[in-house]
């Protein structure tokens, strides 16, 4: 067991967070307990943590009691989604959808009970991570969504987490189980007003059953100024197809921990992501796709656009077991970096122990052709112009792999709105 | 239309171009022929404004104004055209999208109203039949899988829809068959008016049967050494350069 170390950055840090009041298993939030009395924040000596400085949000000094003011506004993706919205963590109802439809448990962790709550836990480790531990041990709410086999769910559901205030932190968990032979397409939405020196900490497990299809878009548009730590732990059973797309559009330091393990047979999987930086801000995808049974296929592409002296990591790991054979993993990771200091960080990995697979990665950073930008010049269009039309053209077939519109929509509506750029 | 006086510039420090003068007036074809290496090229590229060339000496009045203060885009705003040598292709950007971003920047500079989608694409197709393009292909991304006819044939369609006042193409024959050749000859010569002119770099007399040229320049050695009618194209072509070189090299 490891020493109770002394009084460190951890424990001053959560110091400041109330206990959860969420009714968990009582071995996790005693494992959680442990992890947070035993362990710090990462330093870049650790490994996974080598580019991203966590120095920032260790600093915050979060307040005694958060005060949410008035009702902040929803931001609609999809007006004709299930929608549920979260300020810096809590739940709040009077903006969120009442009615829910057969064959789906909606509802948020504050208003499970104990034999719902004990789902949560089994795919996030608390074990020498502390934001899982800290998200168990200090969790505000979440959302809890049970689809039940054979649902095909119509309607979008949307999940908005809002950070507001100074310096406000949000432990934020939710947990997705998508029963056999259902369908259906949920929007994450991470957004601020008026926020500053804010840190959200999300944890998210999903479970997609035999033949289920689960898609979830994934925005992350919180101000410049604040923090925010992702972790997506997802287990796929057999002949389920599960899809996430991580757009990251703004914040001071993201970072994003995307860990699937596929168990079953037959599973397609797809990961897809844009990060499109500006001054000095950071964003860090760490993905895991972790195949453990033949026949599936996996699909990774991340797409990132850094300007000025921003700086992102991609670090993608596949590992494809030693009877997983018959696997076709893809992974791919391109980035444009539009000034001198702006930097990448790109380290893919596989690690493959089966022999009949079909596997590779490719990982490339550059800037925009100059030869193109002459061209479009040549024909009338400002510089300013021609690096947006590349730009766009980079991004486009990773946009290109968002299905549903009103993401696609809400998505070019920012990046107008952030970059000037159309679409 | 416009007049170049004394052109000298060079390319990481070597002078291609040496005292080179060249007047095209409104209405006319000029044709620029010359040996390789002769600055045919670095001609069509310092007109446009590649940064990579500097200009050392002289000066180029377009439409009354100094070429050589505009930067590449207010050039092509001006009006200037360059059909290029070998077109580049790139993918994920819309041939339609990049004219039309392209054709209202043009309109906004001039003050003119911008493009609507409507009339938009009825110039598009208007014109892609001028050159026999595919308006198919006018949705793919620019050039990308284009055939070399395709890419020359592209470079014509958007001269069709930018409607310069000077046209300068690049060697636009080279790599073409006969019947692209004749496609995109019958291009230039339907958008030959009298307000506009067109400078015609070609390195064989072939597509001076097509566009026929007012006038003939020899490029020789960064300089126009001779210029005549178009017999004197049909004149390279049966005696070669060396008897250019010969002429010059006695004076």
């Amino acid at each position: 067991m490891n020493e109770i170390l002394q009084e460190n950055k951890l424990t001053a840090f959560i110091h400041n967070l109330s206990p959860t009041s969420l009714k968990f298993p009582e071995e996790l939030l005693q494992s959680a307990a442990i992890s947070l009395l035993t362990n710090d924040f990462p330093t870049t000596r650790k490994e996974a943590w080598k580019y991203t400085r966590v120095g920032r949000i260790a600093a915050i000094k979060a307040p005694t009691k958060i005060e949410n003011s008035t009702t902040p506004n929803p931001v609609t993706i999809d007006s004709n989604a299930l929608t549920f919205v979260f300020e810096n963590g809590e739940f709040l109802p009077q903006i969120s959808s009442a009615t829910i439809p057969e064959g789906i448990s909606i509802k948020p962790l504050s208003l499970c009970d104990t034999e719902e709550l004990s789902q949560i836990g089994k795919l996030a480790t608390v074990e020498g991570e502390i934001f899982t531990a800290m998200n168990v041990a200090h969790a505000n709410d979440g959302l809890f969504i049970k689809i039940s086999d054979h649902t095909l769910l119509e309607q979008s559901i949307q999940i908005t987490h809002i950070v507001s205030g100074e310096n406000n932190v949000s432990n934020f968990r939710n947990y997705i189980h998508a029963g056999k032979f259902s369908k259906a397409h949920i929007i994450q939405g991470f957004f601020s007003q008026n926020a500053k020196n804010c840190f959200s900490n999300v944890v998210t497990e999903v479970v997609t059953g035999e033949n289920a299809f689960l898609t979830i878009d994934k925005i992350q548009y919180e101000e410049m100024g604040n923090f925010h730590v992702a972790t997506e732990e997802v287990q796929q059973e057999k002949d389920s197809t599960f899809t996430i797309n991580t757009l990251t559009l703004n914040g001071t330091l993201v970072r994003n921990n995307l860990n699937i393990g596929v168990n079953g047979m037959n599973c397609t999987t797809n990961l897809n992501g844009i990060y499109l930086l500006k001054e000095n801000q950071h964003v860090d995808n760490h993905t895991i796709v972790d195949h453990c049974a033949p026949n599936c296929e996996s699909h990774e592409l991340y797409k990132g656009v850094m300007d000025d002296s921003s700086t992102a990591v991609f670090n993608g790991k596949v590992f494809v077991r030693k009877d997983s054979q018959k696997i076709n993993a893809f992974q791919s990771n391109a980035n444009v970096l539009l000034s001198d200091s702006a930097t990448i960080n790109s380290k893919p990995e596989l690690e493959i122990y089966a022999d009949d697979v079909k596997c590779s990665h490719g990982s490339t950073t550059g800037q925009l052709d100059d030869e193109a930008i002459f061209y479009l010049r040549a024909r009338g269009i400002s510089e300013k112009s021609a690096r947006h039309l590349m730009v766009s053209a980079f991004i486009g077939d990773v946009l290109g792999k968002i299905e549903n519109e009103k993401v696609l929509e809400f998505t070019h509506s920012i990046l107008k709105d952030r970059f000037d750029w159309e679409f | 239309m416009i007049k170049i006086t004394n052109l000298h510039a060079s390319i990481d420090g070597k002078e291609i171009l040496k005292g080179l003068n060249l007047e095209v007036k409104a209405g006319e074809v000029h044709a620029i022929m010359g040996p390789n290496g002769a600055g045919k090229s670095t001609l069509a590229s310092v007109l446009a404004g590649r940064e990579a060339y500097e200009v050392t000496e002289g000066s180029i009045e377009f439409d009354g104004k100094d070429l050589l203060e505009l930067d590449t885009e207010d050039r092509a705003r001006e009006g200037l055209f360059l059909a290029f040598q070998y077109p580049i292709e790139i993918p994920g950007v819309s041939n339609v999208n990049f004219l039309r971003t392209a054709l209202n920047e043009i309109r906004e500079y001039k003050g003119e109203e911008q493009i609507s989608a409507k009339d938009f694409m009825a110039m598009v197709r208007e014109k892609s039949a001028l050159v026999e393009l595919d308006a198919k292909l006018a949705s793919r991304s620019v050039n990308e899988g284009f055939s070399g006819g395709e890419k020359k044939r592209n470079e014509i369609f958007q001269m069709a829809m930018l409607e310069p006042k000077l046209a300068i193409l690049d060697e636009t024959d080279s790599g073409l068959d006969i019947d692209a050749l004749r496609i995109v000859a019958k291009g230039v010569n339907t958008l030959k008016s009298s307000e506009n002119a067109t400078i015609v770099i070609t390195h064989y007399q072939r597509l001076l049967d097509y566009i026929v040229p007012d006038f003939v320049h020899v490029l020789y050695d960064g300089k126009i050494v001779k210029t005549g009618t178009k017999d004197l194209a049909l004149e390279l072509e049966e005696r070669g350069y060396d008897w250019i070189k010969a002429e010059v090299e006695a004076k």
